[in-house]
């Protein structure tokens, strides 16, 4: 992959989406291992630059690291220098001296990775994991690796994204990953959680749950801030359950095969019910699982790796 | 300061056929001065000097940024003689003693003819009014009346306002942003702000402030200035104001009539401006209302920001551009080389009528005998790349860097003095 920062999905072509997919799958194996490790980037140094909580995100990215032999540094904004007013020029500057080779960034502000990217701060790879209410590439990723795993492919297949778009990172990157591996998606929501110009992204969209339901493969289930209600964007929670919220009796409405999905943390009893949650259909557990394999697969090829990612260095114990 | 004279050798006076100019005492004169300079204007359009109706010079307060003094030389070096300075210093030109500073500071500095604009209420606050009379009778004699930055959102407090400057001539000069719909607001509202996912800032925010004060201006029978309006939909509340007769008038950046919001794809707060950059159809419709005079004036908005304040997020940078030295290259290439525009046009645009809403005296005048020289001369087929590091003003947040802009200020008289000569502004 030619590519020296991973920033939006829009910027992934097929082939780069494929390549990340397959070297995950490659990976996934490590984890079956009684060591799980292999020496890929050894001496190599990630630092995890958090400017928002997010414990799992930051684990995942941590353990994808540690798993590649990379020396981790965990930078988070509470107890830190940003906290104090440092602006991210002087952190980024701070890590680049430090020699930090890929910086994996969370933060409020959407942009914030691209900023971090392009303002000719820093040299080193960025990840983007998660800014503001724009993007969240390597969830998308990691759903697409789920998707396959769980139908086999994501060609053809179709996905309805249901809850708060308007807000969600997780939907803009989904939509367009999906859509570049040829899935049809479908987002649902009440009107006022789509974006305006929603009809011009490659997606349909729908303010209704139940007619959707019947041709999914998949249902994407976003997870909604109860503080939205006091901004007028519904009225109550119940209401909201009611109308998109995902329960067993409209679970029943999905074809045998289809999956539920969510990218965690779940609000049981609003967006999806815990029968749901907890159902056979539910992927919950392997995204988490999955998002270490996707995410080590994205460092080590932003991290320069041309062949194969674990080649036939078995166990880890050559050289 | 009035003391040199001037001979202005073929100027092409709002781009009519060329003449010379004699300029003496501070007015343009009948014949030439004994003992006066020549200037070669060849091929140089000359306009009378030219008149911003929004300028922040930030001092007091925030002279990191921006002072009087070097507002001002940047006003001259684009062509300026008269800048209304915006009221949301630090303090805050609320009071008689705040305008008179800012206006004293831009007598001494010299650059350029210095109105401050005051406050409409107190601190800027939207509770109450700010003492409007005491700053109309104060020394630095304040017509034009604002809150820019913020909008005044009340209605009977806008309504009281409109009819308070009533009393000696004054108008109100309105941002208009309805503040609810504009909450934690990024950038225009329409496809490309969600797929950035950076919070929208709706057309209607602004045009529905537009809409309900223009009818309040009628109501009241006040003067009403609606400050840097960016939407299609304002231009054409506007025009429809004007078709009825109401005392309104309105003013766009010279941002808003180049640039778009595609402009914000890679997250760079230079185009972080409020209003925000609109749509190409915006950008087409206020050019239009510019030509047909439903827009009245070119105001800059120049909005000085130090580099850590645009060094950073998007979310956390400061809104605003410079454009001072910018603004008649941009007129030039927006209106003037589309045909939208002649030189007369811009003359009226950018002088006349900017100094009539501002009641300036002595500018937006005329250049003809007897009155007060003060003059830009352009050299209209000069091409200029812009680098922020060779702006006069004391930052360099300019959206136009690396961009080549057609025209170049020659030569800026004020009261017969030249502020600029050769391109360059002048020491003193």
């Amino acid at each position: 992959m030619a590519k020296r920062h991973l920033l939006s999905t829009a910027d992934l072509t097929v082939d780069d989406a494929n390549l990340i997919l397959d070297t995950a799958q490659e990976l996934a194996s490590v984890a079956g291992r009684a060591i799980k490790k292999l020496p890929t980037l050894r001496g190599r140094t990630v630092v995890n630059l958090f400017f928002e909580d997010s414990t799992r995100t930051r684990i995942s990215f941590e353990t994808a690291a540690k798993r590649l032999s990379a020396d981790v540094i965990n930078f988070s904004a509470k107890g830190s220098s940003v906290s104090k007013g440092e602006s991210l020029k002087d952190t980024a500057l701070t890590l680049e001296a430090m020699g930090a080779d890929a910086v994996v960034v969370r933060h409020w502000a959407s942009g914030g990775a691209h900023r971090l990217a392009n303002a000719g701060w820093i040299r080193s790879s960025v990840v983007n994991a998660g800014d503001g209410t724009h993007e969240h590439p390597t969830q998308a990723l990691l759903d697409a690796f789920t998707l396959r795993q769980r139908l086999g492919s994501v060609a053809g297949r179709h996905v309805a994204i249901v809850g708060d778009v308007l807000h969600s990172r997780v939907a803009r990157s989904n939509v367009h990953l999906l859509a570049t591996l040829g899935a049809e998606v479908t987002l649902v929501a009440p009107p006022t959680l789509l974006p305006l110009g929603v009809e011009h992204w490659p997606c349909a969209s729908s303010y209704e749950l139940d007619p959707i339901l019947p041709k999914c493969d998949a249902v994407m289930m976003l997870r909604v801030q109860r503080e939205r209600m006091n901004q007028a964007f519904f009225p109550t929670e119940r209401e909201y359950s009611r109308r998109y919220g995902l329960q067993a009796a409209r679970m029943a409405l999905l074809p045998q095969h289809a999956v539920v999905m969510h990218p965690g943390p779940m609000n049981r009893g609003l967006e999806i019910s815990a029968e749901v949650a907890d159902s056979v259909r539910s992927t919950v557990t392997e995204q988490v699982a999955n998002g270490v394999s996707v995410r080590m697969a994205v460092l080590y090829l932003l991290l320069g790796g041309a062949e194969s990612a674990i080649g036939n260095d078995e166990e880890g114990s050559a050289r | 300061m009035s003391g040199t004279s001037y001979v202005i050798k073929g100027a092409r006076v709002l781009g009519e056929e060329s003449r010379d100019l004699y300029v003496s005492d501070g007015a343009f004169a009948e014949a030439a001065p004994r003992g006066a300079k020549v200037i070669d204007a060849d091929g140089c359009i000359a306009l009378p000097g030219l008149v911003d109706l929004h300028t922040h010079l930030r001092e007091p307060g925030r002279e990191d940024a921006e002072t009087v003094l070097t507002g001002t030389r940047a006003a001259a070096a684009g062509g300026f003689t008269a800048v209304h300075a915006m009221a949301n210093t630090d303090p805050v030109a609320d009071t008689a003693g705040v305008v008179e500073q800012v206006w004293r500071l831009g007598r001494e500095a010299g650059y350029c003819d210095v109105r401050p604009v005051g406050a409409v209420t107190a601190g800027l606050k939207g509770e109450r009014l700010a003492e409007l009379g005491a700053m109309a009778d104060s020394a630095a004699r304040v017509r034009v009346f604002s809150d820019d930055g913020h909008c005044v959102s009340d209605a009977a407090l806008m309504r009281r306002a409109l009819e308070y400057v009533k009393a000696f001539g004054g108008v109100v000069a309105q941002h208009a942003q309805e503040p609810r719909l504009t909450e934690g607001a990024q950038m225009n509202e329409g496809e490309l702000s969600g797929v950035l996912g950076l919070q929208g800032w709706p057309a209607v925010a602004e045009e529905a402030i537009i809409a309900r004060d223009v009818l309040l201006a009628a109501h009241t029978g006040s003067k009403l200035h609606v400050c840097h309006l960016s939407t299609a939909g304002s231009v054409e509340i506007v025009r429809w104001a004007k078709s009825r007769g109401y005392p309104v008038t309105a003013e766009v950046t010279p941002h808003h009539l180049l640039l778009t919001e595609d402009l914000i794809r890679g997250y760079d707060p230079v185009y972080k401006v409020n209003p925000p950059l609109r749509s190409a159809a915006d950008v087409e419709a206020v050019r239009a209302g510019l030509a047909d005079g439903t827009i009245d004036a070119v105001a800059t908005d120049h909005a000085p920001h130090p580099v850590e304040a645009k060094d950073c997020e998007w979310a956390v940078a400061a809104m605003g551009m410079v454009g001072l030295e910018t603004a008649l290259s941009v007129v030039q290439r927006t209106m003037v080389e589309t045909g939208l525009l002649d030189w007369a046009g811009v003359a009226d645009r950018m002088s006349a009528r900017p100094a009539r809403i501002g009641s300036v005296t002595g500018q937006g005048r005329s250049v003809a005998t007897g009155e007060p020289a003060n003059l830009v001369l352009i050299d209209p087929a000069a091409a200029r790349v812009i680098e922020p590091g060779a702006l006069y003003s004391l930052s360099h947040n300019t959206p136009y860097a690396g961009m080549k802009l057609p025209g170049a200020v020659v030569v800026t008289l004020l009261h017969g003095s030249a502020t600029v000569l050769d391109g360059r502004v002048v020491e003193r």
